[in-house]
């Protein structure tokens, strides 16, 4: 299916498709070069696995953070709730090998091995805009596949109306979780026609590659319109389910933390305003850019809300 | 002490160049582009947690008074309580000028939409103030409201508390800690101010008795006087427990 993307976009934010093309061959000498000098796991998966992945049809040409600030800085309190701590202790985690529970309403529940999942999944890149809900953004181009194909597989019943998504749960490894900050595990959903929608993603890789530990590998979801605390990672289980789920960051403030929690600039957090954001990777005389309702792909999506108070269902 | 007046002046200068130091190695990260992949926030953050921590030393060199009965912490007041407001300012520089980026309209939408934001503020306004009249010269012309004055600082600490709690998303650990830490210094200062109290209240009860003597006002009328004060004095030593 072929997705249109909004092309309101500075021309400013456009890179020159020669640079950016070559952008691959940088990262991948870099990565060469320092692999001598760096700790050998951080963030470094083997070279270049997808490297030569397809780019995918709503790959819109934004200008690319760099890796280095999409790697070293994650949200990631599972194991700490400082964003470069998390980078370093995320590299204990061990991913393989990796399998994924399906139960609920659907047909074909059961225990997937992601190399299953992996081998019905053929991967292209997305280049998409991550908004997060404390006013910063990056655009990252992931490596995944769309989250509706994989889901149809597993054949949901009409009963289906929301799928549940839960993050591992190792409090030896993630040590975050032997604190009481969230109620672990980390539990995300979506209603079933976002889960369907193809710009809904699972992403596997980034930047041509597998996707660092601190960033959710091996398999975590990426949905571009809605804040990134959304976007779960190292998920390990999916849930068919008829009522909506409760998830983690609204059990712990739901007058702040929305089931939708669609990027908007019109709807502010009970504690800050959501008009702005800091580009990750801009100089630090650059002003934030403006927010853009559903983060800017709002032509794709607007119309799964169009009879909804997105005040009221934030 | 032991130090004569050169010697003073030499810890002054080594007190005043290590707390210019976290300022100089942010400035060194900067100039490195070590600051990671959001610098203006690093900067923020951290010029705010130096702001807090130069908070809590001041606030503990009356306690280390007290405690070790000496009298050289005092001789650090203003020097700390101006680096309170050197990383304060800069903290509050890096909002308005980075991270709202001089912009009166971004400045119109997001402070009034942020109570955190609003409260960092009111503590910045607390400490105008006492930077302005810090010199020896404002210190002799405002005589004794200089101390009642000095005293905002205290209301700053509380404000500046409230303005980390209402910033953090969930972990609360770190503002803990700084809680914790002024909670203690504060506390110390209310029991000295109690014990003080108290040793008043003993002497304004002898005088009370005598007063009522000499004027040979009924001696009922001094229980009642006496037990105002004893009950003044019972609530300090409460409040102390």
């Amino acid at each position: 299916m072929l997705i249109k993307t909004k092309a309101n976009i500075l021309s400013s934010e456009i890179t020159d498709r020669a640079v950016f093309e070559s952008r691959r061959e940088f990262i991948k000498a870099a990565t060469a070069f320092s692999a001598g000098f760096l700790l050998p796991s951080l963030g470094q998966a083997e070279t270049g696995k997808y490297a030569d992945v397809p780019v995918g049809p709503s790959s819109a040409k934004l200008a690319v953070t760099d890796r280095e600030d999409v790697a070293g800085y994650t949200n990631y309190y599972e194991f700490s709730t400082n964003k470069q701590d998390s980078t370093v202790l995320a590299q204990a985690l061990k991913i393989k090998p990796w399998s994924v529970e399906v139960v609920g309403e659907v047909a074909k529940p059961g225990v997937y091995d992601l190399e299953d999942i992996l081998k019905d999944n053929p991967v292209h890149e997305r280049i998409y805009r991550f908004r997060c809900v404390e006013a910063w953004s990056m655009v990252v181009p992931w490596i995944g596949f769309p989250l509706g194909d994989m889901l149809k597989r597993f054949k949901p019943t009409s009963k289906a109306k929301f799928v549940e998504f839960t993050t591992l749960y190792n409090p030896e490894i993630m040590i975050g979780q032997r604190s009481g900050v969230l109620d672990w595990p980390y539990v995300e959903g979506l209603r079933i026609d976002e889960a369907m929608h193809p710009l809904a993603i699972m992403a596997t890789g980034m930047y041509g590659d597998e996707l660092p530990k601190q960033n959710g590998a091996p398999l975590r979801l990426i949905v571009p319109w809605k804040y990134g605390f959304k976007s779960i990672k190292a998920i390990v289980k999916i849930r068919f389910m008829e009522n909506m789920p409760e998830t983690a960051w609204h059990k712990s403030a739901p007058n702040e933390n929305g089931f939708y929690a669609n990027v908007n600039p019109e709807v502010s957090h009970p504690r800050w305003s959501q008009r702005r954001e800091r580009v990750l990777g801009s100089s630090i005389f650059t002003p934030k850019r403006d927010t853009e309702k559903f983060n800017g792909y709002g032509a794709e999506v607007a119309g799964l809300y169009s009879d909804m108070d997105l005040k009221r269902y934030f | 002490m032991l130090l004569g007046r050169k010697g003073w002046v030499s810890v002054k200068v080594i007190i005043f160049s290590l707390s210019l130091l976290p300022f100089g190695l942010l400035v060194n990260d900067a100039i490195n582009d070590r600051l990671g992949a959001n610098p203006i926030e690093t900067l923020h953050f951290a010029f705010g947690d130096w702001a807090l921590r130069f908070l809590c030393i001041g606030l503990a060199l009356t306690p280390i008074k007290i405690i070790t009965g000496q009298s050289w912490p005092m001789r650090f007041r203003r020097m700390i309580g101006l680096f309170v407001f050197f990383y304060a300012s800069l903290h509050l520089l890096i909002f308005i000028a980075l991270d709202l980026s001089l912009s009166w309209a971004a400045f119109k939408d997001e402070v009034p939409k942020s109570p955190y934001i609003l409260m960092g503020l009111l503590t910045y306004a607390l400490l105008i103030p006492l930077a302005v009249t810090s010199t020896k010269n404002m210190q002799k012309r405002l005589g004794r409201n200089w101390i009642k004055l000095h005293r905002l600082i205290y209301i700053a600490g509380l404000t500046a508390l409230i303005h980390y709690f209402w910033l953090v998303k969930a972990d609360y650990t770190e503002s803990l800690i700084y809680a914790v830490v002024i909670s203690i210094l504060l506390a110390i200062r209310i029991i000295v101010h109690c014990r003080k109290t108290r040793k008043l209240s003993l002497r304004d009860l002898s005088r009370v008795v005598l007063r009522s003597d000499k004027a040979g006002v009924s001696a009922q009328h001094g229980v009642v006087e006496m037990q105002a004060l004893r009950n003044r004095v019972h609530d300090c030593s409460r409040r102390k427990h």
